[in-house]
């Protein structure tokens, strides 16, 4: 708030174009953009030196900014580990074969949805809507994947977040923006409204679809809660619920590991190991990041917000 | 008419097959769930259905006000959301406004990139970071210490849990949410600024008499959608950074929810009245922001 009052202070002459004289109040706004900078990555940098720094270079106190030791026991220790396996692999399937589910159901819906003048589209629509405003509550839903077997099955982090309403919204905001004369050439070339979007309208919206297929794929990675909430056989946990029992429950976790590997290695502190599969869970999605980033801010969400 | 119909739809039947998996998904799981919330007004039942048991009225409603937890639960909601709607809604706009005042295209969009990685993160990884960064051990406590201060217990003092959840959800949030309003900045017809320069306005006068009158009613959407959201006060974020010692600030109806039914056995019928209070609760939230929005003179949202 200070800063924006900093702005006040300063009247300049803004010409669009035009080379500028730096000024005060670029240079405050600066200092405060590089200070929120440094605060967003600093602490993620903090937690990579601090997956490879052992007893040793933690007594020394000096891990935080400068790395003193390079020490993978940590990342040998989680790839020998079948616990930590086990959770990768869910953690993997979950987001193939999730995304593959989320991206099927919400282009065909969205795709359908887009169109106006077939009977019923209001009725879903507004059916769709309303349950971004309401819904049952935690119980009603818990019991009712119960009904649906699905506790202690994979699928319960797949089929019950197959779409997300939001992404959804964006997807019939972007096909409405397509030409129609595209699709009218194709059905007098006899084609139907299936082939019409397998062969027209998916090959022009591949960015589009590039997009929310990232968006998914971040948050079918990212589930935990459907893991903390339904699965009670521990083998079946995807990685970040067994981050969350390593971060609050170490003890627990590791004396439920039976394996050697981890008894050997007195070098291995509880940080680094919570540390280190924090890094695990993390990876991915920088390296996504970039290819993410590419597309929202271009304003792919926006048109979307008021539905 | 009914022959004109019937016409219609077998003419839009590969729409309807498409269409299928999306109405199954919401119906199996959204609406059904939805059904389910009958069992607030009713006695719930181990075997049988989820619906079997007799009904009981306002019984696990009486049963739920009656508990002081509950309460509890109820008010700290309340002044998260509020502390999030007074911090953290209007630093996202600022935020946009800040970035929006950087000249360089390059650099706005490394400030945009990096500001909005946190937000992919789940909160699981957030809590680990900031378990890493406040602990006893952590580094801010090493650099307290270093200065011949005491060390500070962030993570189990009720009295710092609050901000604690407001500046983390900043940390992680603000980045994500200033795109909305860099969106619609970035909108805005160049001829306006031009027009206002010529009239002799400054950089703080085009800020005010411009930009901010465009983003006004994206703001206005935001803080509809917000005030709908009220009752849910953030569970992710709140469920992965409390503990035992922070409850009375704490401890939100959703976290309040999740331990009754599952650890402290306050049972499903009782525990499904709490989820449908609060969604009627939000709905009605959400239904009044809109019209008072809309009195204003705003566009609202529906």
């Amino acid at each position: 708030m200070q800063s924006a009052a900093k702005t006040a202070s300063a009247p300049i002459r803004q010409t669009p174009g035009r080379r500028r004289k730096i000024h005060a109040a670029d240079v405050v706004i600066h200092a405060i953009l590089i200070l929120l900078t440094l605060a967003t990555l600093l602490p993620f940098y903090n937690v990579v030196l601090m997956s490879f720094s052992n007893t040793v270079a933690v007594s020394k106190q000096m891990v935080y900014l400068i790395p003193t030791v390079f020490d993978f026991s940590a990342y040998t220790y989680i790839i020998h580990e079948p616990r930590f396996l086990k959770a990768l692999l869910v953690t993997i399937f979950v987001t193939g074969v999730g995304t593959a589910v989320n991206m099927l159901v919400t282009v065909t819906g969205s795709y359908v949805l887009s169109k106006t003048g077939f009977p019923g589209r209001k009725i879903v629509m507004g059916g769709i809507v309303f349950t971004m405003f309401f819904n049952g509550g935690l119980i009603p839903f818990y019991l009712t994947m119960k009904n649906f077997h699905l506790i202690n099955n994979l699928f319960v982090m797949v089929l019950p977040v197959a779409v997300n309403t939001f992404y959804l919204i964006i997807c019939i905001a972007f096909f409405r923006t397509l030409p129609v004369a595209l699709e009218e050439s194709a059905k007098i070339d006899g084609a139907n409204d299936l082939q019409v979007l397998y062969k027209v309208v998916v090959p022009i919206s591949m960015p589009m679809i590039a997009t929310i297929t990232l968006f998914y794929a971040v948050d079918r990675w990212n589930e935990w809660w459907y893991g903390v909430l339904f699965m009670t056989n521990v083998n079946l946990l995807p990685l970040q619920a067994l981050l969350r029992e390593l971060l609050t429950n170490y003890a627990q976790v590791l004396s439920s590991i039976t394996t050697s590997v981890s008894v050997q290695n007195s070098d291995l502190q509880p940080e680094m190991l919570k540390m280190a599969v924090l890094v695990v869970s993390t990876l991915p999605i920088a390296c996504l990041y970039p290819f993410l980033q590419k597309y929202f801010s271009k304003g792919v969400m926006i048109g979307s917000i008021k539905g | 008419m009914g022959r004109t119909l019937g016409k219609d739809l077998f003419k839009h039947r590969y729409l309807y097959l498409l269409l299928l998996p999306t109405v199954l998904f919401y119906v199996l799981f959204q609406y059904v769930p939805m059904y389910g919330v009958l069992l607030a007004f009713k006695e719930f039942k181990y075997h049988g259905g989820i619906l079997s048991g007799p009904w009981v009225g306002m019984d696990n409603f009486k049963d739920l006000v009656a508990q002081s937890d509950f309460w509890r639960a109820f008010w700290n909601t309340l002044y998260i959301s509020c502390g999030r709607l007074a911090f953290e809604f209007p630093i996202a706009i600022i935020l946009a406004l800040l970035i929006n005042e950087v000249a360089r295209e390059k650099m706005k969009k490394f400030y945009q990139t990096v500001y909005t990685f946190p937000h992919f993160i789940s909160w699981v990884i957030i809590s680990g970071i900031m378990f890493n960064f406040l602990g006893n051990a952590g580094v801010l406590n090493q650099i307290i210490a270093s200065l011949g201060f005491h060390k500070v217990t962030f993570l189990t003092d009720p009295g710092l849990f609050r901000a604690i959840v407001f500046i983390s959800n900043i940390w992680k949030e603000v980045g994500w949410s200033a795109i909305i309003y860099l969106a619609a900045i970035a909108g805005i017809n160049p001829e306006l600024y031009e027009a206002a320069y010529v009239d002799g306005a400054g950089r703080f006068q085009q800020l005010k008499s411009v930009t901010w009158p465009s983003i006004r009613g994206t703001a206005a959407i935001m803080l509809i959608l917000a005030v709908g959201n009220a009752m849910n006060g953030g569970f992710d974020q709140i469920f992965n950074l409390y503990n035992p010692g922070v409850y009375s600030t704490g401890d939100i109806i959703d976290t309040y929810t999740y331990r009754s039914a599952f650890s402290d056995g306050l049972g499903f019928g009782v525990t499904t009245a709490v989820g449908l209070f609060k969604a009627v609760l939000n709905f009605s939230l959400l239904y009044l922001a809109n019209f008072i929005v809309k009195r204003l003179g705003g566009e609202g949202l529906v």
